[in-house]
């Protein structure tokens, strides 16, 4: 009952902060607002059960992005132009009978956290009844990210580095001489 | 920043304290939630902080460009050095039952090397992107 009542009011101001990040046109506040929107979330993880998602939601979307976006903000302009001027009525159509046809694709898929959902029959039984004694970890999602799918957690950490790399290309410090070096 | 007191001493002793918090993490990844990409943002908010408190050149002293630029690398070597560590030892890529005696010290020893990799590479490429944007911001 107390997860219920707390599923409603995460949800709730997930939906008000997300109208405010499309209401409102200064940029620094949108900022804020995302990483209110991403502790939101969290605290929906937790809510989950899901500690370790949770756990990288506050500090990936909460923490970091919101200093990465506040640097980049550093570096352009801080407000949006103005509001568009155009209707907003075509756009409105559109996303509403999309909702509706995700709503009727959900009414398919079995109930929420149902053991017999196909998803949870394929693999998920062999690493809750073996997992402990095949790894030694007690913690699943630690057993499944670095040792079941380590090659998964292998590109994942390639993908990191490599977008590293490509900030450093585009914004990293050009080590260039200067042209009276380059006479000389 | 030179003159905010609070902020400078509340950063000093909050920095400790977050460094210490990002090691559990790392290190307490297989018994409680998190692991090394956790452990590597935490850790790069420490620094993060203080390039925020102290001004980016103290930072940058602290923690070269040159010396992350290597680490970020040496993560990736680690965690795939692993897998060619099995492999050198008869398993298959990234079979860590091979690693050592028994298989379950074996994927002890895997799962810790190849955190280990995630987190070093996790937090130094954080930090490189937030320098470059400062770097960028201050010239």
């Amino acid at each position: 009952m107390i997860d219920y009542l707390i599923n409603i009011i995460l949800l709730a101001f997930l939906a008000i902060t997300a109208i405010a990040i499309l209401r409102i046109r200064s940029l620094l506040a949108v900022i804020m607002l995302f990483g209110i929107f991403s502790l939101l979330s969290a605290g929906l993880f937790v809510v989950l059960d899901a500690a370790d998602v949770a756990f990288t939601e506050a500090a990936v979307g909460a923490g970091i992005s919101t200093v990465l976006m506040l640097a980049t903000l550093a570096l352009t302009r801080d407000h949006e132009e103005k509001p568009p001027a155009h209707q907003p009525w075509l756009p409105l159509v559109v996303v509403v009978i999309t909702g509706l046809a995700l709503v009727y694709g959900t009414l398919d898929i079995p109930a929420f956290s149902d053991p017999d959902a196909p998803s949870q029959l394929h693999v998920a039984p062999r690493y809750i009844e073996h997992g402990l004694e095949e790894t030694g970890v007690p913690n699943l999602v630690t057993a499944v990210l670095a040792s079941y799918r380590g090659f998964d957690t292998l590109g994942e950490v390639t993908v990191i580095f490599t977008a590293g790399i490509g900030v450093l290309l585009l914004l990293g410090r050009t080590r260039r001489r200067k042209p009276k070096e380059d006479e000389q | 920043m030179k003159h905010n007191l609070i902020l400078r001493v509340v950063a000093k002793l909050l920095i400790p304290i977050i460094v210490l918090f990002a090691l559990y993490v790392q290190f307490h990844g297989d018994f409680g939630p998190g692991g090394g990409f956790q452990a590597g943002v935490i850790f790069s908010v420490a620094f993060i902080l203080y390039a925020l408190v102290y001004g980016y050149e103290t930072a940058e002293r602290v923690m070269p460009e040159s010396v992350l630029r290597v680490l970020a690398s040496l993560g990736v070597l680690i965690y795939a050095g692993t897998g060619i560590a099995t492999l050198l030892l008869g398993g298959n890529f990234l079979d860590y039952n091979v690693l050592a005696g028994t298989p379950l010290a074996g994927q002890h020893v895997g799962i810790l090397l190849v955190e280990l990799g995630v987190g070093v590479t996790v937090s130094s490429v954080m930090l490189l992107i937030f320098f470059a944007f400062v770097a960028r911001g201050n010239s």
